[in-house]
């Protein structure tokens, strides 16, 4: 438990991932079925940002006139892991919501369970 | 009871032979009486209803996500300490990147040297999701004969007339005005990405605002003037392309230990960090055509 | 000047080559020409890899490739041995095999102003299945891992109907599910070894399983990314997602879904328990045992489901959701000969089901589109080679000696010597579901086959159909007769790996 008082940070990132989780198995709505998904996502990123972080040091930029040294900045590779996740999950989202739209002007529902049945109906 | 359907068993064989059914679980099963089909109808009747099989799904979710919660809880609280200094992540990997990445790469923002240099092969993946996601989206949301009907082209006929009759000028006025400065601001974030915070994807995305601004105040028809389709798809191509090509022949070089002709400049100078700045240039146009190309395609499905 | 050796270079040649013809492909508005530029680049990457596959296989060596300018734990890299130059040659001549065959199907399918879109999926689908070969480095796996998704997705509704996109959400769904597992699981394991390079990984977990530290996060981490790539390939309890998006998608999508994403996802599976792992931790851990039971419910609730259908593209999805059945079963058994029989059964379910796949697609051209197995009565006699094709492919599916399925199936059998606690329900399983498969295939092999009575005119079949069928036919005799250099080369490979 203290353990956890300490790692708080990536505790609420792992409860954040189990709700996105749990919104991505429940919700029958496909706009908040993929909000779920973006919270698993964007759980995982603060998950990394807190894993970079070290008490006490600065962001990975070296000014003028200064030496580099490992002891003044955090850890830059889980940064750079973030900003690769976040263009991932845009362009999924951007994807996932096209295809609703489609689905949404062809069918007129967004509930997904509905939408399976009415294509089943059609594929036959 | 009139039942020319029931069948023999060798009829049933013929019939599967020939294709025309499928193997099914007998339908009703007698056995010592029982009637399991009853039973089964019961079943569904009056304990497995809809409504109970979906509180049934829901408790289960639920179950299944606090367990998974908890397995994960477990996991963090074993996990070395938030903030600590000698984490096992902090090895000779961050050492380098830290204490020679500015001299290795020419960029003083550590971060992007290491996505644009150490681990570009991952950055190259990424920005080819980003080209990959506006490809989707024109296939599914490109005008074209399957998901546009007569009656949506006239109500946007309608629209279009209605946006030119009514003239918003304080809005208009305040948008042209920002827009060129939500441009600036996106250029001076992308030439500065490897001296500073930012780069590419955040210069993009506030270019990609500003074309926003400037499309939803003045209409798609004004937008189309200077950016069309064929504008969209030529700066994507072309810009992905740059990269492919840069960052190929880095890696050719590096992987076969060849000279590299890319001078790395003075670190800490606008044109420093041998390839980052071209590759930053590139990745910012993508994005902000993308981030255009995405509301355009939402919104009017055309570009 | 440094000596450069281009054989080292052909993985990265291979991945920016298909890459670079993704990015160009929008250029050309004529899908024609999207698609002759798009064979020819399999083509190439085929000969390629051909070249490094016997490089590799004469010198028995496995090399490391550096992408850019800094070596192992600083920068990225690609890795490749036998095994992977036999998968990317594998995957590209079937690539290259299913467009040829199932080009008539693209033309017809697609709009003809989005067919060069559909080219540029077909590339950077083929580009990704590549770096998820050669990566050296799970984050790149990662990302890669989403490019096949998203390409994978876009190549089921590119057909446009309202079926092909409800299905392809469903697809998605489960796709991005299993990604989400395997993000957090790598960011879990970054966390505990701070590498991202696969043979860093592994030798920190060595290190750290000699000392017993972080014991329950490496448990939870392996059991998340094998749960994760598996939901991706398709195991069983979610193997509906392939039901329902095999039959709606353009015949070449169907071959190309089954015969080869799921197999990229797969052989990351086995590039995991080896490089990231390794497979004793994976054995103590029993993941073996879970994979083994996943595999063989699939293996015979796949064939069950699939003697149910009446139509046929849902009968060879849930084929497939067998197929990978028997794949996960290989991997399960946990002794080497398990895993050189999945291997093999890789190439040849890949080589099989992308096959039955186009001549399904051809019989149905022929039937009016119809897909019921009744409808396609006589449909053999119209289209002569599409039903030899089928017909060799059902073959091959239940096993019967000189084809691809039989080889593969003997080795599963003859793995099971190695595990002796798991013999008998292995061998009774392979019994079953044998039988099982042979019922489903009959009575379609008898429809096709059906004379029938009136003389109606033969219409006419596309002259690269049968060409693209001919080659899998020959591919999957030579596969069923020539077995002995392939195996070894699986076992150096994986000796290798």
């Amino acid at each position: 438990m203290t353990n956890l008082m300490t790692n708080h940070y990536e505790a609420a990132a792992v409860i954040l991932f189990g709700i996105g989780f749990m919104n991505l198995l429940l919700s029958r709505n496909l706009i908040k079925k993929f909000i779920g998904l973006n919270i698993m996502d964007t759980a995982v990123y603060l998950f990394l940002a807190a894993k970079g972080y070290i008490a006490g040091r600065a962001a990975p930029i070296v000014l003028e006139g200064t030496t580099a040294s490992v002891e003044k900045f955090i850890n830059p590779v889980p940064s750079g892991l973030v900003l690769t996740g976040i263009v991932v999950s845009v362009s999924v989202t951007a994807f996932s919501l096209a295809l609703v739209q489609r689905l949404y002007k062809h069918y007129g529902s967004l509930d997904l369970d509905e939408i399976m049945e009415k294509a089943k109906k059609e594929g036959h | 009871m009139n039942e020319p359907k029931k069948k023999s068993t060798w009829r049933h064989f013929v019939d599967w032979v020939n294709g025309e059914e499928a193997i099914e679980v007998p339908k009703k099963i007698s056995f010592k009486k029982i009637d399991f089909n009853k039973i089964k109808e019961n079943f569904e009747k009056y304990i497995w209803s809809g409504r109970k099989k979906a509180i049934f799904y829901l408790v289960m979710c639920a179950f299944v996500c606090t367990v998974f919660i908890a397995i994960l809880l477990h996991t963090v609280s074993a996990l070395p300490y938030f903030g600590g200094g000698n984490n096992p992540a902090s090895n000779e990997v961050v050492q380098r990147y830290i204490e020679s990445g500015v001299e290795e790469t020419g960029a003083t923002n550590i971060v992007a040297g290491m996505i644009l240099d150490y681990r570009a092969f991952d950055t190259f993946g990424e920005s080819n999701v980003l080209f990959l996601a506006v490809i989707c989206v024109v296939m599914l949301l490109k005008k074209d004969k399957y998901n546009t009907t007569q009656q949506e082209i006239r109500e946007e006929k309608e629209d279009e007339m209605f946006d030119k009759e009514d003239d918003n000028t304080i809005l208009k006025r305040i948008a042209n005005l920002l827009a060129p400065m939500l441009f600036l601001f996106g250029i001076y974030v992308v030439l500065n990405g490897h001296i500073s915070p930012g780069g590419g994807f955040s210069g993009g995305a506030i270019i990609g605002a500003g074309l926003v601004l400037y499309a939803s105040v003045n209409g798609q028809q004004n937008m189309q003037r200077f950016f069309k389709y064929k504008t969209f798809v030529l700066i994507n191509v072309t810009c992905l392309l740059t990269y492919c090509i840069l960052k190929g022949y880095s890696f050719f070089t590096g992987a076969n230990h060849l000279p590299n002709i890319i001078p790395k400049g003075i670190p800490g100078a606008l044109f420093s960090g041998g390839l980052i700045l071209p590759l930053n240039i590139c990745v910012g146009m993508i994005v902000a055509c993308t981030i255009y190309g995405f509301y355009a395609l939402f919104t009017k499905g055309e570009i | 000047m440094a000596h450069v050796n281009y054989i080292h270079n052909i993985p990265f040649i291979s991945i920016f080559l298909t890459m670079f013809g993704g990015i160009i492909t929008p250029l050309f508005s004529n899908g024609k020409i999207a698609q002759k530029i798009n064979l020819i680049i399999v083509c190439i990457v085929g000969v390629l890899s051909a070249i490094l596959l016997g490089s590799v296989w004469q010198n028995k060596e496995s090399f490391t490739f550096m992408m850019g300018h800094f070596p192992a734990p600083w920068g990225n890299e690609l890795t490749a041995g036998p095994l992977e130059a036999l998968m990317a040659l594998t995957f590209s001549f079937v690539m290259a095999t299913t467009l040829l065959g199932g080009a008539k199907f693209i033309q017809n399918d697609i709009l003809a102003e989005k067919q060069n879109l559909y080219f540029v999926m077909i590339n950077l689908l083929f580009g990704s299945m590549l770096a998820l070969i050669y990566t050296n480095d799970i984050f790149t796996a990662y990302v890669f891992l989403e490019i096949n998704t998203i390409a994978s997705c876009a190549i089921i509704m590119a057909k446009g109907t309202g079926e092909s996109i409800a299905a392809t959400l469903h697809y998605l769904i489960i796709c991005l599910l299993g990604s989400g597992l395997f993000l957090i699981g790598i960011s879990l394991l970054y966390s505990i070894t701070g590498h991202l390079l696969m043979p860093n990984i592994q030798q920190s977990i060595i290190q750290l399983t000699r000392t017993g530290e972080y014991a329950f996060p490496f448990a939870v981490v392996i059991g998340m990314i094998i749960i994760g790539i598996s939901i991706k390939s398709a195991v069983f309890p979610f193997h509906f997602m392939l039901a329902s998006a095999h039959p709606a998608a353009t015949p070449a999508s169907s071959s190309i879904l089954s015969g080869l994403v799921l197999k990229s996802f797969i052989f990351l599976n086995i590039k995991m328990f080896y490089c990231v792992f390794t497979i004793d931790l994976i054995r103590n851990l029993r993941i073996t045992n879970v994979l083994f039971l996943f595999g063989l419910i699939g293996m015979v609730v796949g064939s069950v489901s699939a003697l149910k259908e009446t139509r046929i593209k849902h009968m060879l999805a849930y084929s497939s959701a067998a197929q990978i059945g028997y794949i996960y079963m290989g991997l399960g058994l946990g002794n080497h000969a398990g895993m050189v029989a999945a291997c093999f059964h890789i190439l040849a379910h890949a080589a099989t089901k992308a096959m039955l796949f186009i001549c399904a697609g051809g019989l149905m051209s022929v039937s009016e589109g119809k897909d019921g197995i009744h409808d396609l009565r006589g449909a053999a006699h119209k289209n002569l080679m599409a039903g030899i094709g089928f017909t060799v492919g059902g073959l091959s599916m239940v096993g019967v000696p000189l084809t691809a399925g039989f080889v593969s199936k003997l080795y599963f059998a003859s793995a099971t010597i190695y595990s002796p606690q798991k013999m008998v329900i292995t061998l009774l399983t392979l019994a079953i579901s044998m039988i099982l498969n042979a019922m489903y295939f009959i009575p379609s092999a008898i429809a096709i086959w059906t004379p029938v009575e009136k003389k109606t005119e033969r219409p006419k079949v596309s002259r690269r159909m049968e060409i693209g069928i001919a080659i899998f036919i020959v591919t999957n005799f030579c596969l069923g007769i020539f077995y002995k250099p392939i195996i070894d080369m699986i076992e150096l490979g994986i000796g290798l790996l």
